[in-house]
């Protein structure tokens, strides 16, 4: 009230109240003091940008990054100071990314755009002014009433006021949501669902108040007032009233409702949140690497200008007669020309850190990341799935995994639930052909095929057909034809089929159906079951949903003879503490022993109301349901008010199956050194034999347990006496069963302990857990004072969280929706193919940009590091060693093709011995390739190179005249003249030979693409140069490179100095290759060599040959080279077969995942695979 | 990324990922491994390659003759201690020093004459940059107004400067003359070519007089001034009209910057001209110096150098030597190599990679 008359006042706006009031159809109230809310429009936007806007905010966020924002700086100083390098030099190559990164947005933003405008401008139908109009989804507003006709996604989050059906329900799937497919039955309060028809509607009278707009899906709390003949009639507002933007309206001909939340406040765009950035190892490294350069940079940046003045203090040096400075440099004032000296030796070696290092490890992780989605062995034929990477930023973190978490259910298991037994009154049963069999009785046992069920049994299979939430669809529904989950989703009879958003509730009520109980449908609060022919017609007064918390659901229901009975069915922890009678006992033991089995199970019991109850149960629930403050609060103590004093009918056991090799895959990470860790909600005992079964758990292995903990002090003493164990026996393995509870005790104080007890274990197994506490054994474990990188995996909603946490997190595209698969970083369709997600790919991506990451970096210390060396020859006057043209290309043009293609397509080990030796991924963990060690080694051999470059150049060329042909090539008996520009050149054209034969050298697998982005560098250099050489160009200031290359190239001796400085460089670093394989050969050499000699290996020249079929250009210039060189033609069928082998490998280790390297790789001329025709055909 | 595929039942399945050689990642590829094995014949390929030429190409360095006579004049006893001394730029006199020397060997072949200075930065960037090669290239409006990078010798006294710029204007002016003094006491002057000492396309392309090939120097380079330290104007730097102006090959060879402090620079070429006699014979030689250059201000030096040149240019026994030393150094590593390939061979044969 209060908030009413402020609002009026216009004391606060009225967006902040905590409330929203809808108007249906926007008939305001007639009496004068409304001041209407303010909403959002129903436009829908998911772009960043406008025309408008496009260039200062792309700009501002591309700046954003410290690296763009660095070298914006450098150009800034070089426009602003007299500079050494032209501000082209770094203008250039920022222009470059940032134009093709702005592109690259651009393009994405004006891919959303036309989204959006579809969207916003999708037809619907509103009613205004008393009939129906068709408009643009973005016209619609707050208070309209929208008519939705079948299969029609909802254009706004509304409120349901009607449908064509009496009772006012329809049916919806929220697959576009939460992915679930199962229908969902939402209800329009009693007072409109009679509005059937425009003219009732504009009759309507109502008024909606609801929460103000949240991201929940699955909450919502409002009320509708509805004045009907003067009076107004109240009634609650819940999740099951509202239809979400995007959810499809199913089975119901067309719905009337009214819009509550429009556009960007529907809960759908709420949802819409940018995923928290991951970063890689990898990156972290390189960051630190970047810094180090960067203090490099400084330093030598410091140490020129130091010794530029210390020069400068000697007139002779500073301005001798030959060389005097301006007027404007006598009179500048000394601190700023020194920190311009500064800034400008800054900006002379400011390629010590490259840009187009971001550049090139930005494509290739996105360009990388295509071979994950393409890969044949991780599409799964059955659910024609592929493995999907939502971001591309991670690939290398694939090859780093240390911790593996994984969620049992629909992970390991497929999540296909198949009822197997029951225990009702103490006696347990076995389904057999549609039959229930007593324990000890055999099938074919005359009294049990004939026996009639007694009462208790009776009542059981009721309850269990009872007690549930699925929906049933009579038609088959068109969205889902050619979905292949249809068959495994629904139960298809009769034209019948079961939904259920839980496949344990499927799987129950089907049973219950074979065994003779059918629920055969809901129409209104009539619940039918169709007892062993005798239809029965329950009427469903409540459904006390299911929630994770409490672990149980239940229905309240009204016996065809009036009785009210509630059911309810439940965790067994959450049931037996409730249950006063039955056979307690009995049905506990059998529920442990069902669970050791793997069997999940299920308790149903029972509880009669007499009316006087039931009285009082109504009110309670009635009032919790309306309540617009703590609604949820309210309704759990309802909750907890109703289900007790409960009679145990009995307990249910359903079968999960595993996953198709679970335990080779478990077996291969275990191997590759990956500690497994099982994180399920499921009970301890179920788990253990999942565990088992999976090869999780040894049967060798000793299991400790700290399970049931009630106390700190007793959850330490256990803690202690499990390290003490571990300690004892240290022979063994061991593996650790945690439970929910205990672990919570265990790590609110004993944190270290339990790490330590965890660390010894080579399997732990965590059962009875929470989402959220999933998430925190995650974060445990990542910030662990190792900080391993960790990875979990899972399909369910209850996932998400721990995906979320994990460094990798990786979705199943399994049954239970695609939550886990759209906040996952890579979606894969089978556990399974995990093995080859981390062996293969991720071994090859963490490979790939180690070695790109270092390579850069070296690339441009033998770079700029002779420049910083020529300032000691120039009197620190910052004279720069190279022309600005090579300045600029060198990282764009020169060197940057051959390490893209290196980073693309190495494989240092072949991708089937990788699956087959998971041990070669120890070889990479913990960021070995980019350990400080090899960074030095990297750095080091960076500054060796160039001081060879520098120094080599300089004693070959002496006095500029020492290594000037007589020209003889050319013209005979010249002498001439070398200057400094010359003397760059040599240098350069060293280095970029040096740099680009370098990584040939790293180079371990070349295709033809190798060869051709290697050679071709160096060609297009020494092509460009002539080129640029050659001219006289026009627009330039200064001729200094006119004929210098030529000139260069047409002295011998420098060509025997290239020839010498190269091979100077390179053949130490292949010696040092060559000494550590032989001396301390890693295992991943050690089965390189291994499989060199049993693969079929291409030759060099063979390999050039190689083209890929359907590269058109490419193909005719193979053909070509095979015209020409006769060579080719042999290795044409070597392409063949070496082709072949490599499929050989993919597929056939797929199959058997060899667990030990002893046993001999098969030989290669299997022939009776199929060979499909993608390889070479000339 | 996937386009539609078609399985053996026909069935076609959107999204199953091509079965191509290229996105399956097994494109046909060489795989070297770089063992002992492989690496061995490279190195000792090198090793015997590198040493023969390594020795040829010291051999050929030390055939090569050079001279070198140190002129600068700063010991008291020099000949040109004098000139060095009483230094000047507004002296109208030039001062002119001789130096004797002796030859012990003849010269056979064409001899090369060049001075070398010492200490000199034509590297400097404030030099490296302070000259208009579009002036140079005979654009008449950069004769008339040239580039600020010049400064400060883009103008003098309120006219231009051609050529402009501190390399132009600190241009190498000292005269080398050489006489050979016959056993007989006879002095006889040794003809010195000045031309064809700078790059062909330099002296042909980059550098070219204003207004084109016109025969009057003199009234193309009108209103300009020449550099301040010049004696004459750039038009009057020789006789010959294809050797004057900007296309004078002293000039264009002065222009070309030197990578190092220390540089020497062709002066001339004596050619030989008899087969029977030796370019420069054994015998006593007058080295006769207009000293104009000074380089005592910035602990200058400079000399004068003769040398004969092989097939691969001048004196320089670092390259022959490199070679042979890379060339030993493979053969060397080469040997370890085949030690540690046949003592590591066994063992690599057998990995055992699954105990770890």
């Amino acid at each position: 009230m209060l908030r009413w008359i402020r609002q009026q006042l216009g004391f606060d706006p009225p967006h902040q109240s905590d409330t929203r009031t809808v108007y249906v159809a926007n008939r305001f109230p007639q009496h004068g003091h409304y001041i209407p809310q303010r909403f959002a429009d129903n436009r829908i936007i998911s772009s960043k940008y406008t025309v408008w806007n496009f260039v200062p905010k792309n700009l501002f966020e591309q700046f954003r990054r410290i690296a763009n924002f660095y070298f914006l700086i450098i150009f800034l100083v070089q426009l602003m100071i007299d500079t050494p390098t032209s501000p082209i030099t770094s203008g250039l190559p920022l222009f470059f990314v940032i134009t093709v990164t702005a592109i690259k947005q651009g393009y994405e933003d004006w891919l959303r755009h036309k989204a959006d405008n579809e969207v916003n401008g999708a037809p619907v139908f509103v009613v205004r002014s008393g009939s129906l109009v068709k408009t643009k989804s973005k016209n619609i507003r707050v208070g309209d009433i929208v008519r939705v006709a079948k299969d029609e996604t909802f254009p706004a989050d509304l409120v349901l006021l009607s449908s064509d059906r009496a009772d006012g329900t329809c049916h919806i799937t929220t697959a576009s949501l939460d992915g679930e497919t199962n229908l969902k039955t939402h209800f329009s309060v009693p007072e409109t669902s009679v509005c059937q028809s425009v003219s009732q509607l504009e009759a309507l009278q109502a008024v909606v108040e609801c929460q103000q707009p949240e991201a929940d899906l699955y909450r919502f709390v409002g009320r509708i007032t509805v004045t009907q003949h003067g009076e107004e009639i109240v009634r609650p507002l819940g999740p099951e009233n509202l239809l979400l933007r995007g959810a499809r309206l199913k089975n119901t001909k067309e719905i009337f409702g009214v819009a509550v939340y429009t556009g960007m406040e529907s809960k759908m765009a709420l949802n819409y949140k940018c995923k928290s950035q991951k970063r890689s190892a990898v990156e972290k490294s390189m960051n630190t690497f970047l810094i180090i350069y960067l203090v490099i940079l400084l330093f030598e940046a410091i140490l020129s200008t130091i010794l530029k003045y210390a020069w400068q203090a000697e007139e002779k040096w500073d301005e001798p007669f030959y060389n005097q400075k301006t007027e404007q440099e006598k009179n500048s004032s000394p601190i700023l020309k020194f920190i311009s000296d500064f800034l400008a030796f800054l900006v002379l070696y400011n390629f010590i850190i490259p840009i187009s290092l971001y550049v090139t490890v930005e494509m290739q992780k996105f360009l990388g990341s295509f071979f994950i989605g393409w890969d044949l062995d991780l599409y799964h034929e059955e659910s024609d799935q592929k493995a999907q990477v939502n971001t591309s930023d991670l690939n290398e973190e694939l090859g780093q995994v240390e911790y593996v978490f994984t969620d049992k259910t629909g992970t390991l298991t497929e999540n296909e639930m198949q009822f197997r037994e029951c225990s009702i009154n103490g006696i347990k049963y076995r389904e057999v052909n549609g039959k229930l069999i007593p324990e000890g009785m055999t099938e074919d046992s005359p009294d049990s095929s004939t026996a009639h069920l007694m009462g208790e049994e009776l009542l059981f299979l009721k309850a269990v057909s009872l007690c549930h939430t699925v929906q049933i669809s009579y038609d088959q529904p068109d969205c889902l034809v050619g979905d292949p989950f249809s068959h495994a989703n629904g139960f298809s009879s009769n034209n019948m089929e079961y939904y259920a958003s839980s496949p344990d509730e499927k799987a129950l009520v089907e049973a219950t159906k074979r065994i003779g109980v059918a629920f055969t449908g809901t129409s209104g609060d009539i619940v039918e079951i169709k007892s062993f022919g005798k239809f029965e017609k329950y009427k469903l007064l409540h459904v006390l949903e299911f929630d994770p918390n409490r672990r149980r659901m239940s229905v309240i229901l009204q016996t065809p003879s009036g009785g009210k009975v509630l059911f309810t069915k439940g965790a067994e922890s959450a049931i037996l503490p409730f249950a006063t009678s039955g056979e307690i006992e009995k049905t506990r033991l059998h529920v442990d022993e069902f669970a050791l089995k793997g069997l999940r199970t299920l308790v149903v019991a029972c509880r009669h109301f007499t009316p006087e109850e039931y009285i009082d149960v109504d009110k309670r629930l009635t009032a919790a349901r309306t309540a617009l403050q703590q609604r949820e609060e309210k309704l759990q103590e309802a909750f907890s008010y109703i289900e007790r004093d409960l009679q145990l009918l009995g307990a249910t056991g359903v079968e999960d199956k595993l996953q198709d090799k679970v335990q080779e895959t478990i077996e291969a990470l275990r191997l590759a050194g990956i500690k497994v860790w099982v994180l399920t909600g499921d009970k301890h005992e179920t788990a253990i034999s999942v565990s088992l079964s999976c090869g999780h758990f040894h049967r060798t292995m000793n299991i400790l347990e700290l399970l049931q903990q009630r106390s700190d002090n007793e959850c330490a003493e256990q803690l202690r006496r499990l390290a003490r164990r571990i300690k004892e026996d240290h022979v063994i393995q061991h593996g650790l069963v945690v439970d929910g509870a205990s672990l919570s005790l265990a790590l609110r104080e004993h944190e270290k302990l339990f790490m330590e007890v965890c660390k010894n274990c080579s399997a732990v197994l965590c059962c009875r857990m929470a989402p959220l506490q999933k998430a925190k054994v995650v974060r445990l474990l990542k910030t662990s004072p190792e900080k391993p990188i960790t990875l979990a995996i899972g399909d369910g909603a209850n996932d998400v969280s721990m995906i979320q946490e994990a460094h990798v997190g990786i979705g199943i595209m399994g049954k239970e929706g695609r939550q886990a698969v759209r906040n996952s970083d890579y979606a894969i369709a089978r556990f399974k193919f995990l093995a080859k997600l981390l062996l293969v790919h991720g071994h090859f991506y963490y490979i790939r940009i180690a070695t790109l990451v270092q390579y850069f970096f070296y690339k441009n210390v033998c770079f700029i590091t002779p420049q910083f060396l020529y300032q000691f020859f120039c009197l620190f006057s910052q004279q720069t060693l190279y022309d600005s043209v090579y300045l600029t290309l060198y990282n764009i043009c020169f060197t940057s093709l051959p390490i893209l293609v290196y980073s693309l397509f190495e494989q240092l080990v072949h991708p089937h011995v990788l699956q087959s030796k998971p041990a070669l991924y120890r070889d990479i963990s913990k960021n070995s390739l980019l350990s400080f060690g090899t960074f030095l080694y990297w750095t080091l051999l960076g500054f060796c190179h160039a001081f060879i470059f520098f120094f080599g150049s300089y004693i070959l060329m002496g006095e500029d005249t020492t290594l000037m042909g007589n020209g003889q090539i050319l013209r005979a008996n010249r002498q001439l003249m070398f200057g400094n520009w010359t003397f760059g050149t040599l240098v350069f054209t060293v280095m970029v030979i040096t740099v680009t034969l370098k990584l040939a050298l790293e180079t371990h697998f070349w295709t033809w693409m190798n060869h051709f982005v290697t050679w071709g560098s160096i060609a297009f250099y020494f092509i460009f140069s002539l080129f640029y050489g050659g001219i006289i160009w026009p627009f330039l200031h200064t001729q200094d490179m006119y004929f210098v290359f030529v000139q260069l190239l047409s002295s011998g001796s420098a060509w025997f100095a290239i020839i010498i400085i190269v091979i100077t460089c390179l053949f130490p670093d292949a010696m040092k290759k060559v000494m550590y394989r032989h001396l301390k050969p890693t295992s991943t050499q050690k089965s390189q060599s291994l499989s060199a000699s049993q693969t079929q290996a291409l030759s060099c020249v063979e390999s050039l040959c190689c083209y890929q079929h359907g590269q058109s250009g490419c193909s005719r210039l193979a053909h070509l080279l095979e015209q020409m060189t006769v060579q080719c033609k042999a290795s044409v069928n070597n392409c063949h077969a070496s082709s072949r082998s490599n499929r050989w490998g993919g597929r056939q280790q797929q199959e058997t995942i060899i667990m030990s390297s002893d046993e001999p790789l098969p030989s290669l001329g299997v022939k009776s695979m199929d060979y499909s025709s993608d390889c070479y055909s000339p | 990324m996937a386009s539609s595929y078609k399985d053996e039942d026909g069935h076609i399945s959107v999204k199953k990922p091509e079965n191509t050689a290229f996105k399956q990642q097994r494109l046909p590829a060489w795989q070297p491994v770089l063992t002992a094995g492989t690496v061995l014949p490279a190195f000792f390929i090198i090793g015997l390659i590198f040493i023969p030429i390594g020795i040829g190409l010291y051999v050929t360095s030390n055939n090569i003759k050079e001279f070198e006579i140190d002129y600068t004049g700063l010991d008291p006893s020099s000949p040109c201690f004098n000139c060095s001394q009483n230094f000047s730029w507004n002296s109208t006199k030039p001062c002119t020093c001789s130096i004797p020397f002796y030859l012990e060997q003849p010269y056979e072949s064409n001899v090369f004459m060049y001075y070398g200075l010492s200490n000199f930065y034509q590297n400097h960037r404030r030099y490296v940059k302070s000259r208009d090669d579009s002036q140079l290239n005979g654009n008449e409006e950069s004769l008339r107004k040239p580039s600020k990078e010049c400064e400060p010798y883009a103008r003098h006294d309120n006219r231009p400067i051609a050529p402009c710029g501190a390399i132009a204007n600190s241009m190498f002016n000292d005269t080398l003359e050489l006489f050979y003094s016959d056993p007989n006491g006879t002095k006889t002057q040794i003809p010195l070519t000045a031309t064809g000492i700078a790059w062909w396309t330099d002296k042909h392309v980059k550098f070219r007089n204003p207004g084109g090939n016109n025969d009057n120097l003199t009234a193309a380079f009108q209103g300009t001034t020449k550099p301040i330290n010049w004696r004459r104007p750039a038009y009057e730097l020789d006789s010959d009209p294809e050797n004057n102006g900007f296309i004078n090959e002293d000039f264009i060879v002065w222009m070309r910057t030197a990578a190092l402090p220390t540089f020497r620079k062709l002066y001339r070429i004596i050619q030989r001209r008899n087969t029977m006699v030796p370019t420069l014979p054994r015998g006593n030689y007058t080295l006769e110096v207009v000293y104009n250059y000074p380089v005592r201000s910035f602990d200058g030096r400079k000399r004068m150098i003769f040398s004969t040149i092989s097939w691969m240019g001048g004196k320089n026994p670092f390259l022959g030597i490199a070679y042979i030393t890379v060339g030993s150094v493979c053969f060397l590593l080469g040997v370890i190599l085949l030690f540690i390939h046949h003592k590591y061979d066994n063992r690599n044969n057998n990995p055992d990679i699954s105990s770890n």
